[in-house]
């Protein structure tokens, strides 16, 4: 191993924790933004009384959660009940290596970077396994079931408009994704893909497992779902995954069917105005607005019923995808202009 | 030796340690996370050979989607009553055998190179995409074996379902809930408005 | 026909959308949120909060240890004991009340005879220690003593009604 290996070994490492920081940070005020605009749509006004605005107030959970006493049941699988928060947390955020924040600007360019995603992504459902079985507790286990049945099932849902956008783009590298997308707001796969971006966002709902689909939590029916026993430190660490992952779903739609960093100006007169704003502006506007939908759904929809979730899944949501898909094949061996017209 | 080597042995190492766990281990949900670990150890050691797309697909059909299922019914059995089983030294001819034929195979895959130290093979092109090698030749070469296994793993889904589903009895009470009839009911076939006058007359 | 209907309008998603468009004009519309304590909503004056013993103009308690509300206390949280006093008059020597059973009732302040004991209009307290929770009767008496006006004027403005 020689040195200019070492450096670069070190250069990547640094990327790595800058990424890792930044994420945390804005996972941070996620939880903020998240009981804001709740707030809002309730007609309350959310925290306001940590620091301006009630901006400190994530630090203030923070230290909060690092000074509470982690609790370890004693019937419990000790080993794996302190693994399954490492493993959730983990997954969520290696995912994040092969998201492209800019045309040059990602840590691993990876050939089948959309298959890498999903592969990392469908791991974090063992965090949530683990974390059930191992408190030995019914509540637990019982939301860890539902959690995994639920992730497992739109999995598939989410994999079938995956294939969508690979058919569109015609590769598993998320920057010949985005580049296939040039062209202008109309060239995006959003409007294509219209049913398969539907579905995909649904699917990336509940594979966070974020209301309406927040069965595998149901404090009505089962307090708090697979983390009833964990406390302090290792509750934090299931928090920041769950929120890791909403940002990394909200990523991923703007980079599979809202273009990424493209500007959405491309192709218009406006063009040459916008074009001093770095991709990286547009790429985090796009995603603002996907956040955003998140805490809009969860202050507007009510919890999803069981068999309904199942329902919707399997005999909604994957005909559907599959209908559309072989609308897709049609469309682009007929060169349909002017997607499929290159 | 350089990094990559070290990495192929760690990973190599951890890959045959986890698969003896796996079957010597007593509780069944450790056996099924060591098998996790060993087919994760397996992908990152596929990634080092540079065939990241069967590397992404084993992590996200067996680690993914297959081992969940497993844990799920794993998770269900009754751990104390499991553990006391003695079962391993049971079927050790059968086991053999197996492991007999598996190295066989492996040997007769690998005859040409060493198999204790394998030379690494030649690093491919920067612009060379595993995955358009990979789908060049099976939508080409091997089209025919490729549908026709698609069309048997169809045919044992579509059997499996079949298998489960259990119709409904003609004239039995029926107790199931149709969500499809239940998000279609409408307020007007619940609810009947009555006007009733405010006031009794007289 | 009406399946195709209801087909096309379930696929649109046009329930959620209507759900969605609500709550989004919340996001702009008024707060209702007040802002506790620079803020507060009217409270009645027949508001039942702390407790408190009064006394009359001249200083002398109130309370003729009559125990009509140890009696009449749904909830028990009472405890009174009395002797005479040096003048011969009949006093407590004791009056505790426990806020953690206290129900807030106000019927003691409806049995007492001579208005001693009553419900102020004050609901905002606390406690740090355990035992804090019993209020004695010095305590009452100086709740009482630091309330007294707007005791006195609450009386005066529910008085008609009673």
């Amino acid at each position: 191993m020689d040195s200019s290996q070492i450096v670069l070994i070190a250069w990547i490492a640094v990327k790595i924790i800058a990424l890792v920081l930044v994420l945390l940070v804005s996972v941070a005020y996620l939880t903020c933004l998240e009981r804001k605009v709740i707030g809002w749509m309730q007609t309350r006004i959310g925290p306001n009384r940590v620091g301006p605005l009630g901006l400190a107030q994530p630090f203030a959970d923070v230290l909060k959660l690092l000074n509470k006493e982690i609790i370890l049941p004693t019937a419990s699988n000790r080993f794996l009940f302190l693994l399954a928060p490492v493993i959730s947390i983990g997954t969520a955020l290696a995912a994040w290596a092969a998201i492209p924040f800019d045309k040059t600007a990602v840590l691993a360019n990876l050939n089948a970077g959309m298959l890498y995603i999903f592969a990392v992504s469908s791991l974090g459902v063992y965090g949530v396994l683990i974390a059930g079985w191992a408190s030995n507790s019914k509540y637990a286990l019982f939301g860890a079931l539902r959690a995994a049945a639920q992730t497992i099932s739109y999995e598939i849902a989410m994999g079938f408009s995956l294939v969508g956008v690979m058919m569109a783009a015609g590769s598993l590298n998320l920057q010949a994704i985005i580049t296939a997308q040039a062209g202008g707001i109309w060239h995006w796969f959003w409007l294509p893909l219209f049913p398969l971006f539907i579905v995909y966002w649904i699917a990336g709902v509940a594979e966070t497992n974020r209301a309406p689909f927040d069965v595998a939590e149901g404090e009505s029916e089962l307090v708090a779902g697979f983390h009833v026993e964990y406390s302090g430190t290792t509750f934090a660490l299931f928090f920041l995954a769950e929120y890791a992952n909403m940002i990394l779903i909200a990523a991923l739609a703007t980079v599979f069917f809202m273009g990424g960093w493209l500007s959405p100006f491309d192709g218009t007169p406006l063009a040459a105005t916008f074009a001093f704003v770095p991709g990286f502006v547009w790429l985090l506007a796009k995603f603002g607005f996907f956040i955003f939908c998140y805490l809009w759904f969860r202050a507007t929809f009510p919890r999803y019923r069981y068999d309904q979730i199942m329902r919707l899944g399997w005999k909604v949501l994957i005909p559907v995808t599959l209908v559309w898909l072989s609308v897709l094949a049609l469309a682009i061996v007929g060169h349909l202009a002017p997607w499929f017209n290159t | 030796m350089n990094f990559i080597n070290l990495l192929f042995y760690v990973f190599s190492a951890t890959a045959i340690l986890s698969a003896l766990m796996v079957v010597t281990l007593r509780n069944t949900v450790n056996c099924v996370l060591f098998l996790v670990l060993t087919f994760f150890a397996t992908a990152a050691n596929w990634l080092l050979l540079e065939s990241e797309f069967l590397a992404l697909v084993l992590v996200l059909v067996y680690v993914g989607a297959v081992m969940t299922l497993f844990l799920f019914v794993v998770m269900m059995l009754n751990l104390r009553r499991e553990a006391q089983r003695e079962r391993l030294t049971q079927f050790w001819p059968i086991g053999l055998l197996a492991i007999v034929c598996v190295t066989a195979l492996v040997l007769l895959a690998v005859r040409h190179g060493n198999v204790i130290f394998p030379i690494p093979p030649v690093a491919q092109a920067l612009d060379y995409s595993n995955v358009t090698a990979l789908g060049n030749v099976l939508y080409t070469t091997y089209v025919w074996p490729f549908e026709v296994a698609a069309v048997l793993l169809l045919t044992a889904i579509v059997a499996a379902i079949a298998l489960g589903h259990r119709p409904i009895k003609q004239g039995a009470q029926q107790r199931r809930q149709d969500p499809a009839a239940q998000i279609a009911v409408r307020r007007n076939d619940r609810v009947r408005l009555v006007n009733l006058p405010s006031v009794k007359k007289g | 026909m009406q399946r195709l209907f209801r087909y096309i309008k379930s696929f649109s998603l046009w329930d959620l959308l209507k759900g969605l468009r609500l709550t989004g004009r919340f996001l702009y519309g008024r707060k209702t949120t007040i802002q506790y304590p620079e803020e507060k909503t009217p409270v009645s004056p027949r508001f039942r909060g702390i407790h408190a013993l009064r006394r009359y103009a001249n200083g002398e308690e109130r309370c003729i240890a009559c125990k009509l509300c140890e009696a009449v206390c749904p909830a028990l949280a009472i405890t009174i004991e009395a002797e005479p006093r040096d003048d011969g008059s009949r006093r407590t020597t004791r009056y505790d009340i426990d806020l953690f059973k206290c129900v807030y009732c106000g019927l003691c302040e409806e049995a007492c005879p001579v208005d001693a004991i009553v419900l102020t209009r004050h609901q905002d307290y606390h406690m740090e220690a355990r035992g804090e929770n019993i209020l004695t009767k010095n305590k009452l008496l100086a709740i009482g003593e630091h309330y007294e006006t707007e005791i006195a004027a609450d009386r005066q403005a529910d008085k008609d009604y009673r």
